[in-house]
């Protein structure tokens, strides 16, 4: 029987490190093996593995990048095969439509002149094309950020029966037999056997390189040579951090929140946001998009209502409708939208295609060889 | 001197708790064996035939199924002297499917020799490996090739599947009945979305499964069906025919929290 007063300070001090060490020893874990089977597995193929690394630039006026690139290191090969997916139309049911198909370069990678997606058979989806840059600076994907990876990302446009609606395990079969693959895989990941997750990965990679931060704003911001903006253009950008920059914040033009920005329900009446979170407070609240290369991706908004700029703007300074999960931030003192003059509204659009990157938008290294 | 010694002996008995308590993985030479688990589905008494048989519910309605399918996941050995074995992470799991007869009987490899007494596992896929980097995710957690066990517009496994038929269902869904179960609680900000992983506890109420080197238990599952709809929430077909990720989920991930019950364990089948 132990009393407490025959145990001494010491005493205490020692069964208190003994049980820590009794923890240690009793909780220590195995070093579980890798079960990555990514570049290390042996394959066939007789090409021999060894990639270039690709080194992804991080733009100086750019928050850091939120993809973990140590979970799938970009290589020339990887980049090329993914190139190689992304302008494929046999990953689509009757072989016509390819993920460049909807998203094309010239367009920003959104579907020019499109306000909702359009699939195979001519179906169309419920919501514009987004254009795609700088996807490893996000976190979630879609307008309802319903997908939670880029490297899942394709799996639904894949598979969706008003997009290229093919079955995953049929596109996989597809590619695997091709004779153009299979020594691609082997010369990106090591292997020749095609993989969900190098299939998705090669894909990621070539999507990750779509980075998009030379246009005429980024190199006033940079004060680099080309950066020159008008008197009309500064002012753009004056009334753009005043107001707009709420939403589209930092140089990526988006704070990646959901918003409901005022728009009258349409008739496909899509929730957004709502759908993924059931959370009441979500009810028709999209992603704020970035704004970047907007010149080039009309039209606009979620369901592609809006074909210019200046009907977007319109929107702002007097379509915005009230309702319960309407942003506050276009009810500020009780006054519905953003008051703009009309001479202030050009200057705004004319901030806004300074945001246009021709460099990316020419950019032969994305596009279909 | 007297309760040093007694100190002594109290902390070699503690310290043996704790090794004992965070057994799990490790390497260390100890004996090993395998365990086998096998899932019967059933419905109320009758064995599951997929299409075939029909059923009726609490509510009176007549159904047939025509896919049940379910995960199972993070699987924990427990012995008498509350000694628990965690099967490893990368290897605890697996997709139950009725139309795949191999798939509702699982072995599990490795497992430390001795007498367990029950066991703890989820029903679904947790939040950490369904955000996990997608090399991660092979065979049933592959995402694109689990037979429609995932959901691609809404990054998440599905749990629970079961559909059928019923007269009560929508003409307009052909009479058919959709249950698509998930939801592992995500977001990274804002407020978390449903949570329908549950945790099952079943013991052994026998003699338990005596894993030895040279004997591999099978322990039997019932999994009734049934209580899919029976359960906590009477689930009514006609009122819900089309159930997948929406406010009234939990119900049915209520009522699937208690399909499962220890049958017997074989001692070498």
């Amino acid at each position: 029987m132990i009393r407490s007063k025959n145990i001494s300070p010491i005493r205490v001090g020692l069964l208190g490190s003994l049980l820590v060490f009794a923890l240690a020893v009793g909780c220590q874990k195995a070093n579980a093996p890798d079960p990555d089977p990514g570049p290390t597995d042996p394959g066939g193929g007789g090409i021999v593995y060894k990639p270039t690394q690709v080194t992804l630039r991080q733009p100086a006026n750019f928050p850091a990048m939120v993809y973990d690139l140590s979970q799938n290191p970009l290589t020339v090969e990887g980049v090329a095969l993914g190139k190689s997916l992304f302008y494929d139309a046999q990953l689509s049911r009757d072989t016509t439509v390819s993920c460049g198909f909807c998203h094309q370069q010239f367009a920003g990678f959104g579907h020019s002149d499109h306000a909702l997606s359009h699939g195979i058979d001519s179906k169309f989806g419920t919501r514009n094309v987004p254009g795609l840059q700088n996807l490893g600076w996000d976190r979630e994907f879609f307008w309802d950020g319903g997908v939670t990876s880029l490297d899942e990302l394709p799996i639904a446009p894949i598979q969706n029966p008003v997009e290229m609606d093919l079955k995953f395990s049929e596109a996989l079969s597809r590619v695997q037999k091709s004779p153009k693959y299979p020594p691609m895989f082997q010369a990106a990941f090591g292997s020749d056997t095609v993989t969900t997750a190098r299939f998705l990965k090669a894909i990621s990679q070539f999507l990750l390189t779509l980075v998009s931060a030379d246009s005429r704003y980024d190199k006033y911001v940079r004060k680099e040579a080309g950066g020159d903006l008008s008197s009309d253009e500064l002012a753009g950008l004056t009334l753009f951090q005043q107001k707009c920059a709420t939403c589209h914040a930092t140089d990526l033009f988006t704070d990646k929140s959901y918003r409901n920005n005022g728009l009258p329900v349409s008739s496909i009446n899509d929730q957004g946001r709502y759908r993924i979170t059931l959370n009441e407070a979500d009810r028709l609240k999209f992603k704020v998009p970035s704004l970047r290369n907007v010149e080039k991706t009309f039209p606009y908004m979620h369901d592609g209502r809006f074909t210019t700029l200046e009907q977007v703007i319109d929107h702002y300074r007097t379509g915005v409708q009230d309702s319960p999960s309407l942003d506050p931030a276009l009810k500020a003192n009780g006054q519905l939208g953003i008051s703009l003059t009309d001479i202030q509204r050009n200057q705004l659009v004319a901030f806004l295609k300074t945001l246009t990157d021709n460099t990316f938008i020419s950019n032969r290294a994305f596009s279909p060889n | 001197m007297k309760a040093t010694v007694t100190t002594g002996l109290l902390l070699v008995f503690v310290i043996g708790i704790f090794v004992l308590a965070c057994t799990d993985t490790s390497t260390d030479p100890v004996n090993t064996g395998k365990l086998r688990i096998a899932f019967d589905n059933v419905v109320s008494t009758s064995d599951l035939k997929l299409g075939t048989a029909t059923y009726q519910n609490a509510a009176g309605e007549s159904f047939t199924i025509t896919k049940f399918n379910y995960f199972i996941s993070n699987i924990k050995l427990h012995k008498a002297d509350g000694s628990v074995y965690v099967v490893p992470q990368d290897s605890s799991y697996f997709l139950i499917q009725e139309e795949k007869p191999a798939s509702q009987t699982i072995t599990l490899s490795s497992v430390p020799t001795g007498n367990y007494t029950g066991m703890t596992f989820t029903v679904g896929v947790d939040s950490a490996r369904s955000l996990a980097n997608i090399s991660l995710r092979t065979g049933v957690l592959d995402p694109a090739l689990n037979d429609g066990m995932y959901w691609d517009w809404n990054s998440g496994y599905i749990f629970m599947k079961i559909e059928g038929t019923s007269t009560v269902a929508p003409a307009t869904q052909n009479n058919t009945f959709f249950y698509h179960i998930g939801g592992f609680g995500g977001g990274y900000n804002g407020k978390k979305t449903i949570n329908n992983l549950r945790t099952i506890t079943l013991a052994f109420t026998d003699s338990g499964a005596n894993v030895q080197s040279n004997a591999v238990p099978s322990v039997r599952i019932t999994t009734d069906a049934m209580k899919i709809f029976n359960g906590s929430t009477k689930l009514s077909i006609a009122q819900y025919p089309s159930v997948m990720f929406d406010d009234y989920s939990p119900n049915i991930a209520n009522n699937y929290a208690q399909m499962f019950s220890y049958d017997r364990t074989l001692a070498n089948p």
